[in-house]
């Protein structure tokens, strides 16, 4: 199959964070006291823990990032040499990986690994007359002729193959870690396997590999028993809310990254001069955030995304695909988040200047003639990036809570966009319904937590480690 | 001290200005009121008559900054710019959409929004504050660290799910409150608690592990020593001596949202069915009512910089060494 690649604006600057990140890793291998720092939150169980699961979270995000439009079959009698023409939707690598997942959508709503759709539908029986039932899935269960028999036996076997799959995947890991760690102390195999079990590596890789068990296992058994049910139901229209769960995922991550990313240079750049140069800049700068501080963030953010929905909306020429469009919007909102949320770090970030600004080795290269600029990059800059790193680890979280409560207000991501805040917003409407429909709710709100404990731990340890204050 | 006020409420000019300025820039300079009105009315409504007549109908048929065909002053009066954003100085916040004046509008719901966000803040800051004392009383044990746990757990959950579970549980489940609704006076009660509780609940976990940081702060400083030293019992050394000192930290963060509190908060109001401001903005921004939003972000930011000069006020009240000239 031909494709054409789409590069989203959110793709792009989520990349180009990836990229950011390869780096800032390639300098700290080289600098002694950040990889001191780091080292302190790799020893840490629970630092290792929530690491391994964001990585987990930034692989679907990552793969979810890789956009392209696939080729349309050529129309009947088109000459040979006709221009290839591309679907106006925009898939990602995710979507072909869950293909399945993604077509199979059945009419309405179904209960996880139901056989029967959850509301009735009036259908001709064979024998003449009508009757009103819970019709048979076109998919879930399909496979099973007496669902209410078999089930239970074949989901039970299907989890079995998956837990036999994890297995399989995960001991070869724990033995390359373990002979990593042999190698490393120059021990025999077998030493640094027991190290290993007994957890008293330098790192904290036992920690590691058992998270990544419990994700392997939780990955193998979804992903044997998702072809065959609706693991986690289905919505109104029929779509499949494990799909919508993993697609989640890469909103969350966009919102909660590169927030923080496009306000970076303005809360750096101004904190320090505000910091550094004192007098008119400061006072100037001052002013800018205090009268930004000033508006309610919820109202700032609801004032500018009816603005740009407005843009968005008298625009259409600039977006070739509803994706485009929905993305435009996601990187608006990016931005009208980092607006309203830069202000504290440019605060943190003046009063760490004003103390560096008076210490001797600042002093002193001043007394040398250093340009301003210059001490700025050396002296400055270097010295304040603990508290920039703090801040970025420290906002994911609350971002991508926010996500969600901005997406129920109606002023978060476009409703096309799949986030936890829309399948929250869709699936409030049926919490009236009886029986309830908790699925999606369960779901949503399942994925955002372990999301955001993983991230919230993550920074605590992050910060316990890089924070001068804290021992 | 009075001075002092003055001083305070005159800084607060600029910034008044700088918001009105930037929200005036963001709904007339970005985009054209005209694009406004397209928006509004939906693709079906929108011909250039209907255009004239939604623009006529709030006033935005007038130039933006200078008239230049009216005469004298009226050069500058019969402008966007003096009717929606200059007269908000004056709390004059003009008619909404639907016609109602949104000055009035905002007087009747200020009482349902305080009297959720009254009770609300108060129980938090109580509760915050005593269980924080607790884990600080019993610090470095297994009581301190699963509360820690549990705070952090507390944290990651989502608000909405907050709400709806316990609207689920409490209302639906268990059958002992309203779902949602409001009734004025004494019978508020009846549907005032659960919102008041989730609210608490749900601003519990963050607020906890804040003030256990800011008392852990004070109690390793030396005139914690000194009050041990004398013989004091632990409770006497917190509640007389760390809870006292604390007082600037935990001022700072709290008395600056005291006015805020007028504002309601958006996502209970709206789910409760509360009437109060809250909703009131949740509606407009569903309804894209641009003057009432407009309205409540120059109100928003009025009660910020009265909290901030609270809280510098209220530092006199526990720290004598502060004085304000």
């Amino acid at each position: 199959m031909s494709f054409q690649p789409v590069l989203l604006w959110t793709d792009l600057l989520f990349f180009l964070l990836l990229l950011a990140a390869a780096g800032t890793v390639w300098h700290a291998r080289r600098s002694v006291p950040l990889s001191a720092a780091w080292r302190k939150v790799g020893r840490r169980p629970v630092g290792m823990a929530s690491a391994t699961v964001l990585l987990a979270f930034l692989a679907v995000g990552v793969v979810d990032s890789l956009h392209f439009r696939p080729q349309l079959p050529a129309v009947e009698g088109a000459p040979a040499d006709a221009a290839p023409v591309y679907s106006s939707e925009v898939l990602s690598a995710l979507d072909v990986l869950l293909e399945p997942l993604r077509t199979r959508t059945e009419k309405t709503y179904s209960a996880p690994f139901a056989d029967r759709l959850y509301a009735r539908e009036t259908v001709e029986l064979p024998e003449g007359g009508q009757a009103r039932i819970f019709p048979r899935l076109e998919y879930g269960a399909a496979h099973l002729q007496d669902p209410d028999a078999e089930r239970a036996a074949d989901v039970a076997r299907r989890l079995g193959t998956g837990v036999l799959v994890a297995a399989v995947l995960w001991v070869p890991l724990a033995l390359l870690v373990a002979a990593g760690v042999a190698r490393r102390a120059g021990e025999p195999f077998a030493q640094g396997l027991r190290r290993l079990a007994r957890g008293e590596t330098g790192l904290a890789w036992r920690t590691v590999l058992l998270t990544l068990a419990a994700i392997l296992l939780v990955a193998c058994a979804a992903a044997a028993l998702a072809p065959w049910y609706h693991i986690l139901g289905t919505d109104k229209v029929g779509q499949d809310v494990f799909y919508q769960s993993l697609k989640s995922v890469r909103t969350a991550l966009v919102i909660g990254t590169l927030t923080t990313l496009v306000m970076l240079p303005f809360a750096v750049a101004l904190g320090v001069m505000a910091g550094y140069l004192g007098g008119w800049v400061d006072d100037v700068i001052q002013y800018l955030y205090t009268v930004l501080n000033a508006i309610p963030g919820v109202l700032l953010i609801a004032a500018a995304v009816l603005m740009m929905q407005v843009v968005i909306d008298t625009h259409p020429q600039w977006f070739a695909t509803a994706a485009e469009r929905a993305d435009a919007r996601l990187l608006a909102l990016c931005l009208i988040l980092g607006i309203t949320s830069w202000t504290g770090l440019c605060r943190l970030l003046r009063g760490e200047t004003l103390k560096l600004r008076e210490l001797e080795y600042v002093q002193a290269a001043r007394a040398f003639g250093v340009q301003t600029p210059a001490i700025l990059r050396r002296h400055i800059l270097p010295n304040v990036l603990h508290i920039v790193l703090i801040a970025l680890v420290m906002d994911f979280s609350g971002l991508v809570l926010a996500e969600a409560v901005l997406s129920y207000i109606g002023i978060g991501v476009d409703p096309t966009m799949i986030s936890f805040g829309t399948m929250i917003n869709m699936a409030r409407a049926e919490l009236a319904r009886e029986p309830m429909v908790w699925w999606s709710l369960a779901a949503a709100f399942c994925f955002m937590f372990v999301l955001v404990l993983a991230a919230n731990l993550f920074a605590d340890s992050v910060r316990d480690a890089f924070d001068p204050r804290r021992g | 001290m009075l001075a002092y006020i003055v001083r305070r409420l005159l800084y607060a000019l600029p910034i008044l200005i700088g918001v009105n300025l930037l929200t005036f820039l963001l709904f007339f300079v970005v985009n054209s009121p005209d694009d406004m009105a397209r928006m509004n009315l939906g693709a079906r409504h929108a011909t250039a008559e209907g255009i004239e007549r939604w623009k006529v109908e709030r006033g935005y048929d007038k130039p933006v900054f200078w008239n230049a065909d009216a005469a004298g002053a009226e050069k500058l009066t019969h402008t966007i710019f003096f009717d929606k954003s200059l007269r908000m100085f004056a709390f004059d916040f003009g008619a909404a959409d639907d016609g109602r004046d949104i000055g009035r509008e905002i007087r009747d719901r200020m009482g349902p929004s305080l009297a959720i966000a009254v009770p609300t803040f108060l129980l938090g800051l109580f509760v915050s504050v005593s269980l924080a004392l607790l884990l600080v009383f019993f610090r470095a044990t297994y009581l301190d660290f699963w509360g820690v746990v549990i705070c952090v757990a507390m944290m990651s959950i989502s608000s909405l799910f907050y709400i709806i579970g316990g609207q689920w549980l409490v209302s639906k489940v268990w059958s002992l409150v309203p779902i949602s609704g409001y009734a004025p006076g004494l019978d508020a009660a009846r549907f005032l608690i659960l919102p008041v509780l989730i609210s608490v609940i749900g601003g519990v976990g963050s607020s906890v592990r804040w003030y256990r940081t800011i008392f852990l702060e004070e109690i390793s400083r030396d005139y914690v020593r000194t009050a041990r030293a004398k013989g004091l019992s632990e409770l006497a050394v917190l509640f007389r001596h760390v809870l006292k000192n604390a007082m600037i930290p935990i001022l700072t963060g709290v008395v600056v949202v005291i006015p805020l509190l007028f504002m309601g908060s958006l996502l209970v109001e709206s789910f409760f069915g509360i009437p109060g401001l809250g909703s009131y903005t949740i509606d407009a921004i569903g309804a894209q009512d641009f003057a009432v939003v407009r309205a409540m972000v120059f109100i928003g930011s009025v009660l910020y910089i009265v909290g901030l000069i609270l809280t510098d006020l209220s530092y006199t009240l526990v720290d004598p060494r502060v004085r304000l000239e």
